[in-house]
């Protein structure tokens, strides 16, 4: 091989080696969607279904009785109040709960608070869906400002058998730097 | 031919001191800048594990504070990592790929030359974040948000420092795959290259798929910290979880890029002292392959904890252990190779016996962690301390010093001291087995990795694991001295070097001259 053949190779093999680092890069950024999709379909993340037209056609399964319990956290070092009205209800599939969280600002400034929700076990997450959530929008508190946020959900009938506890959690991240700095 | 040689002539022309070093594009100049930052790096991150091993030698808070030691930690793993056996590993490469394929040189000079020189600044700036306020990262190696983005204002740095060593580990894997598909001598198919040159392209694979996702990865760090991207951010939508997934997407791989190329070495050398071709030679490259292909989808074992359901947890069980068989195949030849041989014991042979030896053992306790249930007890405890610095130390850089005793008399033309060397081999061999295998009872007890501080009943194995690691890393400088000292001078070593020593390299006179082979070889 000449030499100048083998230069001209070896540029084509660099670039395309190159090509290959560069997609992979892209590659480690398209894990995101992919991982958050694969998370909706299984609910693997603890993160709860949306509302499909089937699950809210007004036919309740009476067979089986399901147990929603619910716990609260603050994230890091919140002043916050958090906990919710009651610790534990019995639903049936595909029956509308309606429960309330309360919470309240102990802190002398207003402040803006996100909750996040998860369900766990995660094989449940997917068949619980919520019509009503303050985790929908950020929540604004005045200085010490406490109110009830109510919260409507209803369990699917796809819900599998064995699954007759599950525990709702929510967690209130303080948002306040972030939505300052976009305002 | 004619051409080749009066171009080559004309390079000899170099400059002197420093710009020789700084302008260099020989693959022999900047093989020998690699391997001398990675033993700097090693005595660097070395002199960060004494720190630890002096900490934990006794329970309570003697020497450093908390803090500190969690910059220890995760500082000594980057260095060790990124900035000792990496560079080794590539400084190998470019010293001994054209030589053993019969190339005059790399195929991309200047970009081997760039390579190297973004190192340097890449650890200043990482090690320069010792000296910050807040002090060094401390949230461990792997970056887990949100503990990582806590850091101070060293965290800008550290990204940017793994960038640039990515980067440098890129434009290095490039090369090599470039010099190995373009530069062979004639007659030199595929399945006659020597298997580092084998173990290095599917290495140089690795990299070049993984590299780019730890970069991703980091930069979604740096942009929730500082753009408000919410990627791991909980209270943005995003999820902490999803980093580990990512991150150990490299991860994973990374750990057989710091151990391929051992295989490779370990191949070459035990067949010289064996005195017999190596047992297995095609099976030895298609479990190397399978290794890098398996390397892809087990990473979900590094995460059995984190809540998976259980058919992932048994998905990546299964596969996890399926590395095993390939693994075994290469042990197996490694022994039947022996078997039966002429055998003699030089230093670099001593050193590949161990390898074989002890990175088996941190193979076996590697399968341990394999097993789902009895993970979730060994997750986060020095048990897997223990195995990966078996496969690590005892492993990768066990195999890197093989090497250097074995090829030292052909980059320098001079033998090495065997005496000392065989004395550095026993000294090491013996306390680098205090110093980890305590480790493995420690971890099953229960002693959690990255603390500062222990339980009372922790305490005698601790101690015995700090005597062993204090000689362990005393016994380094010797290493270094006999290094330095075959560098100076000795006695002078033929071209063969060894007796048994087959392959291109050995046809060169020792040193090899600047362009080793003007002429490309003829294989048969």
């Amino acid at each position: 091989m000449s030499d100048t053949a083998l230069k001209q190779n070896n540029q084509r093999l660099l670039w395309r080696m190159l090509i290959v680092a560069v997609a992979m890069f892209g590659f480690g950024y398209l894990m995101v969607p992919i991982y958050n999709v694969f998370c909706d379909i299984t609910g693997l993340n603890g993160k709860t279904g949306s509302v499909d037209a089937q699950s809210l056609d007004g036919k309740v399964d009476l067979s089986r009785t399901i147990t929603v319990e619910f716990v609260t956290s603050l994230n890091e070092t919140m002043p916050w109040e958090f906990r919710p009205a009651v610790t534990r209800m019995q639903v049936h599939p595909g029956e509308i709960g309606t429960t309330s969280f309360y919470a309240r600002n102990m802190t002398g400034q207003a402040m803006v608070g996100q909750a996040i929700p998860s369900v766990s076990p995660s094989a449940a997450a997917a068949h619980f869906n919520k019509t009503e959530c303050f985790c929908f929008t950020q929540q604004r508190f005045e200085a010490g400002q406490g109110m009830d946020m109510p919260v409507r959900f209803v369990v699917d009938k796809d819900l599998p058998i064995e699954i007759k506890t599950l525990t709702l959690s929510y967690t209130f991240f303080d948002i306040t730097e972030k939505v300052k700095d976009t305002l | 031919m004619s051409t080749a040689t009066t171009h080559d002539a004309h390079h000899e022309h170099q400059p002197s001191g420093i710009m020789r070093w700084l302008t260099t594009t020989n693959h022999k100049d900047i093989g020998t800048l690699y391997l001398l930052f990675s033993l700097l790096m090693f005595f660097i991150g070395g002199a960060m594990a004494m720190i630890i091993r002096a900490e934990l030698f006794q329970p309570g808070l003697q020497m450093v504070n908390p803090d500190f030691f969690n910059q220890m930690t995760t500082m000594h793993a980057l260095v060790m990592i990124f900035g000792a056996v990496m560079p080794a590993f590539v400084g190998l490469a470019n010293w001994l790929v054209p030589m053993m394929i019969g190339a005059p040189d790399m195929a991309l000079p200047r970009m081997n030359n760039w390579s190297f020189w973004i190192l340097p600044f890449a650890f200043l700036m990482l090690l320069a974040t010792l000296f910050m306020p807040g002090g060094a990262p401390a949230g461990g190696w792997t970056l887990y948000p949100p503990l990582s983005l806590q850091t101070g204002m060293a965290f800008p740095f550290l990204i940017f420092a793994i960038h640039m060593m990515g980067m440098s580990s890129i434009m290095g894997a490039i090369n090599v795959v470039v010099t190995i598909f373009n530069m062979r001598a004639p007659g030199m198919t595929f399945m006659k290259m020597p298997l580092f040159v084998w173990t290095w392209l599917i290495t140089a694979y690795l990299l070049i798929a993984t590299m780019p996702v730890l970069a991703g990865s980091v930069t979604m760090l740096l942009t929730d910290k500082f753009f408000n991207t919410s990627f791991f951010n909980a209270a943005g939508g995003g999820d902490p979880v999803m980093f580990q997934h990512i991150f150990w997407f490299f991860g994973h791989p990374e750990v057989y890029i710091l151990i391929l190329p051992a295989f490779g070495i370990v191949s070459q050398i035990i067949p010289t002292f064996a005195r017999k071709p190596l047992f297995g030679y095609s099976s030895m490259v298609y479990a190397t392959a399978s290794i890098a292909f398996l390397s892809f989808i087990v990473w979900g074992h590094h995460m059995f904890t984190v809540g998976m359901p259980i058919k992932g947890e048994l998905f990546y069980m299964y596969a996890t252990m399926l590395i095993a068989v390939p693994t075994g195949v290469k042990v197996f030849n490694w022994v039947s190779t022996m078997w039966k041989g002429s055998m003699t014991f030089e230093t670099p042979m001593l050193f590949a016996v161990a390898f074989v030896f002890l990175f088996t053992i941190g193979g076996f306790s590697g399968l341990m962690l394999a097993i789902t249930p009895v993970d979730f007890q060994y997750q986060e405890t020095y048990f897997v301390v223990a195995h990966f610095h078996y496969v690590l130390v005892t492993g990768a850089i066990f195999a890197i010093m093989a090497a250097v005793y074995y090829w030292i008399p052909k980059w320098t033309g001079n033998m090495y001291d065997e005496k000392l060397g065989k004395l550095h081999f026993w000294i090491s061999c013996i306390s680098v087995n205090v110093l980890f295998f305590p480790q493995h009872f420690l971890g099953l007890a229960g002693m959690p990795r990255r603390i500062p501080d222990y339980a009372v009943q922790f305490t005698e194995f601790n101690m015995i694991s700090s005597i062993g690691g204090f000689v362990f890393g005393l016994s380094q400088l010797m290493f270094a001295y006999i290094v330095f000292k075959t560098i100076r001078g000795g006695a002078k070593a033929t071209d063969q070097v060894w007796e048994g020593a087959h392959g291109l390299e050995w046809t060169l006179p020792s040193p090899p001259p600047y362009h080793s082979f003007t002429t490309a070889p003829e294989v048969k």
